[in-house]
């Protein structure tokens, strides 16, 4: 008995230890963004996981979500938690690092290594609010450049959930001879109004925040904490279902065994939910927040080729695969049928699985074997 | 080919090599993947079944998880060089229109379908006055999926009434190919393949 448990450590050990490399990507060149402003020596912070073969054919790009980052299955610097991403990527995974090389990038924009508002702008003072605003197509002409500088001409796959989701299509649209497979998961060809309405709610509670300072707390002792804590808060309840809330807390209290009739957290799912802001506020910056909900809201991929998504990806030969959650009410089902209808009019090879879970957006991050099944099986 | 049920081998035996084919209730994908892997051919499939569509994905095949009965329309004309109808006509809410979707998304269509007018439900109609449940058609009528009911005869008659052509048929009984004579009798399956 002994033996077997010490064997199982073992082996969760070696499963849990992904070999990977940091590295910084200095564009060689200025960006050029949709807004017509240029981004002066932008740089890229990536993670790479598993080896490039030979001919250059076998890299995987990895796209984060809005507050993701490159650490998909990597422990994260400053919270120490494992990759956000470790169950699908790394050796024997869906995503395997044994055969693929993975290749995963901070977006420009945020903040945990490439160019962002926090970075030192061209005065020596951090952008701040000076930073152009960007969009979803930017984030992904950075990462284009990234794979020029990795001399990747042509992607085996590109991967991503929700906004990752939303860089992944962006690629197959914008550049599509750079892809093979695009995997897209819970997620959209363009932010609703409701998408919009729940994003504006965020900002305008980290402008609220008088520790904001118009963007430029760099100057002071405080950060816009409080504000950007309730934008997460907002969000984190987007991320997930009615259902899965229910299951999670229902009514229970939380460290009490009666209403407090006061305005503590009472109730479990409020203590969750503070947690969720204030933990947040320890790795992300509030101006990247705001520059970030602004990309994807300005996404309309139809939008960007004349107003037909299936112009979007006329002549594409990659091969597509989308998955959506049925409790996802952030990026519902119906976003995914539609981008796959606008693929099957465009005659592109496409695959569409609506896999059932019962935590809403969230679903993608959380074990699922008919997704690890879909993933492993269109990889391939 | 060898593993496939006897009218989707005989779909797989006639299907062009190197077409353009769309599987219309592809199931696990079975004739999906040996019209690729063995002729060649480009092949979507739709499913309504996400269980069955996780399956396809799983082994690389290019499924839309779907109701035939709405979503062809997605589809452009004449984007495939075949759509395949296997098993699935007699589900179908409007089976004539259905025909109509698959002749135009395609520019040729194989359809198979559950004969009703065999002699074993004849017989099971006539002697029993009960709604047959035979080997061919094996669920009670209360909880079938085959909504809309066809013999061979019927589906003659209503390919000539949407102008369709019918370019070859087989049928089949006992899990073997069998001749035209008294198929409408004798076939417990049939396959068409129409054009327009």
């Amino acid at each position: 008995m002994a033996a077997k448990a010490a064997n199982l450590q073992f082996s969760t050990r070696v499963t849990s230890f992904v070999q990977h490399t940091s590295a910084t990507y200095q564009l060689p060149d200025a960006l050029p963004l949709d807004s017509g402003k240029v981004l002066e020596s932008a740089e890229i912070a990536y993670e790479t996981y598993g080896a490039l073969n030979a001919d250059r054919s076998n890299a995987v790009l990895i796209c984060h979500a809005l507050t993701g980052d490159q650490y998909v299955a990597s422990e994260h610097p400053i919270t120490g938690k494992p990759g956000w991403w470790e169950r699908m990527v790394g050796p024997g995974k869906p995503i395997d690092t044994d055969r693929f090389h993975v290749i995963c990038a901070n977006v420009i924009g945020s903040c945990m290594g490439s160019t962002g508002p926090a970075s030192t702008g061209p005065g020596g003072e951090p952008y701040a609010m000076r930073f152009p605003v960007i969009t979803i197509r930017d984030m992904v002409r950075a990462l284009v450049a990234l794979l020029d500088g990795l001399g990747i001409e042509r992607l085996h796959c590109v991967v991503g959930g929700s906004m990752g989701g939303m860089q992944a299509l962006s690629l197959a649209a914008n550049w599509p001879d750079r892809a093979a497979r695009v995997l897209v998961i819970a997620s959209t060809t363009r932010h609703s109004a409701q998408n919009i309405a729940f994003h504006e709610l965020g900002r305008q509670a980290i402008m609220a925040d008088p520790a904001w300072a118009g963007g430029d707390y760099h100057t002071t002792d405080a950060k816009p904490d409080n504000g950007l804590a309730v934008a997460r808060m907002a969000a984190h309840i987007t991320y997930l279902s009615e259902e899965g809330l229910t299951d999670k807390f229902g009514r229970r209290l939380q460290d009490r065994d009666a209403k407090s009739f006061g305005f503590e957290a009472d109730f479990q799912v409020e203590s969750y939910l503070r947690y969720q802001g204030s933990g947040f506020t320890q790795r992300f910056d509030a101006n990247s927040y705001l520059y970030i909900t602004r990309a994807m809201d300005y996404f309309d991929l139809a939008e960007e080729h004349g107003g037909k998504l299936a112009n979007a990806f006329t002549g594409t030969d990659a091969r597509f695969c989308v998955v959506s959650f049925d409790t996802d009410w952030l990026y519902p089902t119906a976003e995914s049928r539609h981008v796959v209808h606008a693929l099957n009019a465009a005659g592109a090879k496409v695959s569409f699985v609506e896999l059932s879970a019962n935590a809403g957006h969230d679903s993608f991050l959380l074990p699922h074997e008919q997704l690890d099944r879909v993933v492993r099986g269109f990889v391939e | 080919m060898k593993n496939l049920r006897p009218d989707l081998a005989a779909i797989a035996a006639h299907v062009e090599p190197g077409s353009r084919a769309l599987d219309i209730g592809c199931g696990d994908g079975g004739l999906m993947a040996v019209l690729e892997g063995e002729k060649g051919c480009d092949v979507r499939g739709i499913e309504i079944d996400p269980v069955l569509v996780e399956r396809c994905v799983s082994r690389g095949l290019s499924v839309v998880q779907g109701d035939a009965n709405t979503d062809l329309t997605e589809y452009p004309d004449k984007a495939f060089d075949y759509a395949i109808l296997s098993q699935t006509l007699q589900t179908a809410i409007r089976p004539d229109r259905m025909l109509d979707e698959l002749l135009r998304v395609g520019r040729r269509a194989f359809v198979s379908f559950p004969n009703f007018a065999h002699w074993r439900t004849r017989k099971a109609l006539l002697m029993g006055g009960r709604m047959p449940v035979t080997r061919a058609l094996p669920v009670s009528w209360y909880e079938t999926d085959n909504i809309h009911h066809v013999t061979i005869e019927d589906f003659r008659d209503l390919a000539r009434a949407k102008g369709a052509v019918i370019e070859r048929a087989w049928h089949f009984a006992n899990g073997r190919a069998i001749g035209r004579i008294g198929a409408n009798w004798r076939a417990e399956f049939a396959v068409f393949e129409l054009s327009r």
